[in-house]
């Protein structure tokens, strides 16, 4: 091939291609490019081993159960996902469900009808979100310090609430909570037109399928998912602009803590009862399936898809576990190990993946 | 009557005076050069005028009318815009997406106003065909060199102020927070207005 010059003779310049050295990526580099692609793979991998080595492992009943374990941190990691764009963290939604179970437990047992409780539950929540997103975006605080506080009150406030009873001698309305906290659909009945191998997929399922469709919808259509992405990428550039930067840094905050409302009130639902501790370590899962699902923890990347199939990822992890007989105790170091490999698998160093980088780093390449 | 009118603005952040009573006006058409050394008070200037914070003294009047900004949304409503090069860049974004940051083209009806994804891409290569560069609009700025991060800067100024490129009519000087000079191009020279950033030359 003819040695080519750097300055084409058409624009007078180099041609950026030539120079850079980079392309525009099509469809399918973006996909393989994309972490949650990956951690996909993966999941579907597992999920093959695991149905030909234990034959319950894929029964309709486990995939009926798997779908409904993952789904208020799936739920959850959508919120967290949304926080963790913009740079931030949001350590509180464990302890949010607990108080938002209390409140729509003390509102059930005060023999309110249920959507008053779970409305009561939801401004709970948005409540302590809107303390959150209060002192992080328009105070200026760390996040860090600012969720972590709202952990330790929603918790007490909890214990406090509830005079550290369980709440579960609801009014009325207790068989409508448990209703939709136990939904199914399509629901099977012998002899019915729905195939048998199509599981009875929860509430809380379909649940976190709207909500994962609306908010992909959100990110990838509205100004407000292109700006959110653009505080993570770099606040100050968002802010000249003239990007309300405060208001959706609040507004992520906010929708964090409902997205932990509305898991706390289905996990409520299904277990017919409430309990200050609903809740306790799961900010720990959900931020872990936020990072394995793609999402960068320094801002600026992650998507809905992401965090479903984060969550996803680490329930089937955890009863590929039990179903294998590991001693549950287990599953804090498996956990633990995927956030330090999905972070480091994500992470950039000089436009190179973090492996590359430190390969090089080991094995410098001889000067030529 | 001037476009734009800065009267007696003065700015002082605690015991730090950044601006002191300076007043210039702009009138419709003109290209003013706003020019001085690190620290003499261009960028508080230009922020106040964009609205990031109001000023301690004086005022700010559009098309004759006092404005009081207090974000730069106002500001924008005014049709004010501001452009900061590197600053503002998000890089984990695309080159169209930068471009039209917090300005997105939408198309739809409420509730389901969405971005107009393909709009905003071929108005930014045109934008990059004008500035004769190579930079496409699906690109990440991560992933771009100085160079072609610079071109997507000038294409925000491009895109927001047209006739920036043209030369300037009329060049402001400060230095040290007060205004030095005021004066048009064509009457003046590079060395009188060096002169005048530095110090050399006191007021003119």
């Amino acid at each position: 091939m003819q040695h080519k010059p750097p300055q084409s003779p058409e624009t007078g310049h180099a041609v950026i291609a030539d120079v850079a050295k980079i392309k525009e990526q099509t469809i399918l580099q973006r996909i393989l490019a994309s972490q949650a692609f990956w951690v996909s793979v993966a999941l579907a991998l597992l999920v093959t081993y695991m149905s030909i080595l234990q034959p319950s492992f894929g029964t309709v009943d486990n995939v009926a159960n798997v779908t409904r374990n993952l789904a208020p941190f799936g739920i959850m990691a959508l919120g967290m996902t949304v926080v963790i764009i913009t740079g931030g963290i949001d350590l509180s939604v464990g302890s949010i469900m607990g108080l938002v179970a209390i409140v729509a437990g003390l509102f059930l047992t005060w023999e309110y009808p249920w959507y008053v409780a779970f409305l009561m539950g939801l401004l709970t929540g948005i409540a302590c979100g809107a303390v959150n997103g209060f002192f992080v975006a328009y105070v200026g605080m760390p996040s860090f310090v600012v969720t972590l506080g709202m952990l330790s009150i929603a918790r007490s406030l909890a214990v406090v609430l509830s005079g550290n009873q369980m709440l579960y001698k609801f009014g009325p309305d207790a068989p409508m909570v448990k209703a939709i906290g136990q939904a199914k659909w399509p629901v099977q009945t012998p002899g019915d037109w729905i195939p048998d191998w199509i599981p009875q997929f929860s509430s809380h399922f379909w649940v976190m399928v709207a909500m994962a469709l609306a908010l992909g919808y959100a990110l990838n259509f509205k100004p407000w998912g292109r700006h959110l992405l653009a505080i993570g990428g770099n606040e100050n550039a968002a802010r000249l602009t003239g990007v309300p930067v405060d208001w959706i840094k609040f507004l992520a905050y906010v929708f964090s803590a409902f997205t932990a409302a509305v898991a706390s009130l289905l996990l409520l639902g299904y277990n017919g009862s409430a309990i200050n501790a609903m809740g306790q370590g799961y900010e720990l899962r959900v931020i872990a399936a936020t990072v394995i699902g793609g999402a960068n923890l320094m801002g600026g990347a992650g998507t809905a898809f992401g965090a479903v199939i984060g969550a996803a990822f680490l329930e089937v992890i955890r009863n590929a576990l039990l179903m294998a007989g590991i001693d549950s105790n287990w599953q804090g170091a498996f956990v633990g190990a995927f956030i330090i490999l999905a972070v480091l698998l994500g992470m950039q160093s000089g436009g190179k993946s973090l492996i590359a980088a430190t390969v090089e780093r080991l094995f410098p390449k001889k000067h030529r | 009557m001037a476009l734009l009118e800065v009267r007696n603005v003065s700015k002082n952040f605690g015991a730090i005076r950044a601006l002191m009573d300076v007043s210039f006006a702009i009138g419709p058409g003109e290209v003013v050069g706003l020019m001085g050394d690190n620290g003499a008070g261009k960028s508080t200037m230009v922020k106040l005028i964009a609205g990031n914070f109001p000023p301690s003294d004086g005022e700010v009047l559009v098309n004759g009318e006092v404005c009081h900004f207090h974000k730069p949304i106002e500001a924008r409503a005014k049709g004010i815009e501001v452009v900061y090069q590197d600053l503002a860049i998000a890089d984990n974004l695309t080159a169209a997406q930068n471009v039209f940051l917090g300005r997105e083209i939408t198309k739809g009806v409420w509730p389901f106003r969405v971005l107009d994804k393909q709009a905003m891409i071929d108005r930014s290569a045109e934008l990059f065909a004008e500035l004769k560069s190579e930079t496409r609009p699906r690109d990440l700025v991560r992933k771009m060199s100085g160079g072609q991060r610079q071109a997507v800067a000038i294409a925000l100024i491009s895109h927001r102020m047209p006739d920036v490129f043209a030369v300037c009519d009329r060049i402001i000087v400060l230095r040290r927070g007060t205004k030095v000079a005021d004066k048009v191009t064509a009457m003046t020279s590079p060395e009188e207005i060096t002169g005048l950033i530095t110090g050399a030359i006191l007021a003119a």
